[in-house]
């Protein structure tokens, strides 16, 4: 009880910190809008190409890729705050309080969920107006979010990991542009796998990004959702999230250990 | 005496580079009475309010707080204790209220309670007109003395404060004081403070503790610990400059009066009770034909103190310090 309760709080303040930034809301919001425009622009003709599934518009392929990397991209970046409460003393306030320590690291990943979501929302919405069809329905939707959600939870729970360990804004930086554009490519962000060279499709197998964007995908725009494929996706998923929670905890333990 | 709020024994810590901040301290805190930490930076001060507040472990030793053990019963200390860490803890994109709000939730209070709270520590502290502005465009004395509130939320039974008036102007630095006297004052608390300004220890702290290298060297009330350096500096401002041999030759007859050092023109000596020599001292230099022009007895003060225990000044020992971490 006091776990959530504390969680909640936690997840409050960065909140109210996110929506007192006005930058922040406008880049947050118009940045999905425009990697929609973009890359459905740019990449439009793809969908010319032999072998691409049979009445898909690239506008509705590459929905769920969006969202699934919006969320992953802003998960990612998740440890920087971390650092800074580091470096001002904050997280050793809160750990001489009673508060959970789990609340700590949760009341980021919470608030960074809400963020995911309206952002998927957005690009939901934005999408249905340029003309894209949803047959997964409402159905669909939710579970794109909670997909999202939890890829946001792991890399969430991953970077606030590393923050914990190497407390170091540049180190952290470059560690996840290292990761975040690689992963973004190595999964069907933007093709169908069928297209791409077979080690990539090979290496994709192994990607969460990846796993995340094929169930979103099949159950936002499948006419008949592969089940079979949204079930076991998410279940590795789940498996990845709790890995990093676990690398989490690890690492808060550790950074007690150096105070 | 009275029960004992704070009890170390014993205490070490041994940090994974095999730096040893501390080595086997040893003292107790009387309930409602503040308690000073006195020693330059790197003496291990801050590594035992660390151990003491739950957030660091010892390498060997126990400590309580409240009777209850810092290890063993850390979720229960917790509740009891505040802590006002060096430099500000608040967060800065936040008010003073939803930081003073998010401090006394994650102790469990809600509610007109929790806002009645809030309420009157801005009062107190000198920031009611100031709660729903953002903390990123106070002044430093302001963040401290919100800082200070957020640790006093819960209404805990001892408060830690590391360092309080570190890189404060001095003006700040007086209000602080005033601050601190008054919170043990009014409100019972035991305070644990933690410094490397003698004066700031002298003028809060009713015992003390000199810590040197992770040891306590010495420990009493600040005016016993000046007692035992027995007598007072005294000070003549002498109307020419004159040689060591004739102020010695014209103080030989004065009683008690030790350490004479001529400097320039200033003759520095030592008397078990300073007043009483000063009428002999200058009727003496006077019989010499020495002219004088100013007289100063001070009692010993904590600078002294430390020097005598820990063998260097504070200042020395921090420059020390400073040089092996440039080095």
């Amino acid at each position: 009880m006091n776990v959530f309760a504390d969680t909640w709080h936690m997840a409050q303040r960065h909140i109210r910190a996110l929506i007192r930034q006005p930058w922040w809301i406008a880049v947050t919001l118009v940045q999905p809008i425009i990697w929609l425009v973009l890359f459905g622009g740019l990449f439009k003709n793809m969908a010319e190409l032999p072998g691409w599934p049979e009445g898909l518009s690239f506008r509705e392929f590459i929905i769920p890729g969006v969202i699934v990397m919006t969320a992953f991209f802003s998960a990612g970046w998740g440890g920087m705050g971390m650092i800074d409460d580091i470096k001002r003393g904050i997280i050793d306030r809160f750990l001489v309080s009673p508060a959970s320590r789990s609340s700590i690291i949760n009341g980021r990943l919470l608030s960074g969920f809400l963020t995911i979501a309206i952002q998927a929302l957005i690009v939901l919405v934005l999408g249905w107006l340029m003309g894209a069809h949803y047959p997964g329905g409402a159905l669909g939707m939710v579970l794109l979010i909670v997909i999202a959600g939890i890829v946001g939870f792991g890399f969430g729970a991953f970077s606030n990991g590393l923050a914990l360990i190497i407390r170091k804004e540049e180190s952290l930086i470059a560690m996840m542009q290292f990761l975040l554009l690689p992963l973004t490519f190595l999964a069907a962000a933007f093709i169908p796998l069928t297209l791409a060279p077979d080690w990539i499709a090979n290496v994709a197998k192994f990607n969460p990004v990846n796993w995340a964007i094929e169930a979103g995908r099949s159950a936002l725009i499948d006419s008949s959702p592969d089940w079979n494929l949204i079930l076991t996706r998410t279940g590795l998923l789940l498996v990845f999230g709790a890995l990093m929670a676990a690398f989490a905890t690890r690492a808060f333990r550790s950074y007690q250990r150096t105070v | 005496m009275a029960e004992a709020a704070i009890e170390v024994k014993d205490l070490s810590k041994t940090y994974g580079d095999g730096v040893k901040a501390l080595d086997g301290i040893n003292f107790e805190v009387e309930a409602g009475t503040v308690f000073g930490l006195l020693g330059p930076n790197g003496a291990g001060k801050s590594t035992t309010v660390k151990i003491l507040t739950t957030l660091s472990h010892p390498t060997s030793g126990s400590a309580s707080v409240m009777g209850l053990d810092v290890l063993g019963r850390a979720a229960e200390v917790r509740k009891q204790i505040g802590v006002v860490a060096q430099s500000s803890t608040a967060d800065r994109e936040a008010t003073a209220r939803e930081n003073l709000r998010l401090q006394g939730q994650l102790y469990g209070m809600k509610g007109s309670d929790l806002e009645q709270r809030i309420d009157s520590l801005l009062g107190s502290f000198n920031l009611a007109g100031d709660g729903d502005r953002i903390v990123r465009g106070f002044s430093g004395g302001m963040e401290r003395r919100l800082t200070i509130a957020m640790a006093l939320v819960h209404r805990p039974k001892v408060l830690f404060l590391d360092e309080p008036t570190t890189g404060l102007d001095p003006e700040v630095r007086a209000e602080m004081w005033e601050e601190i006297s008054t919170l043990a004052a009014q409100e019972g608390m035991t305070i644990l403070l933690t410094t490397h300004y003698l004066e700031e220890a002298d003028m809060l702290a009713q015992n003390l503790a000199i810590v040197d290298q992770g040891r306590i060297v010495a420990e009493g009330t600040p005016d016993d610990l000046k007692k035992a350096l027995k007598g007072d500096a005294i000070q003549v401002g002498l109307g020419e400059s004159r040689q060591q041999p004739e102020v010695e030759s014209a103080l030989a007859g004065v009683d008690g009066l030790s350490e004479v050092l001529l400097n320039a023109r200033t003759l520095h000596a030592r008397a078990a009770d300073g007043a009483r020599s000063v009428p002999s001292i200058l009727t003496s230099l006077e019989a010499a034909g020495i002219s004088v022009d100013s007289v100063t007895v001070s009692r010993p003060s904590l600078d002294d103190v430390y020097l005598k225990y820990a063998g260097r000044t504070i200042e020395q020992a921090e420059k020390n310090e400073n040089e092996e971490v440039a080095a």
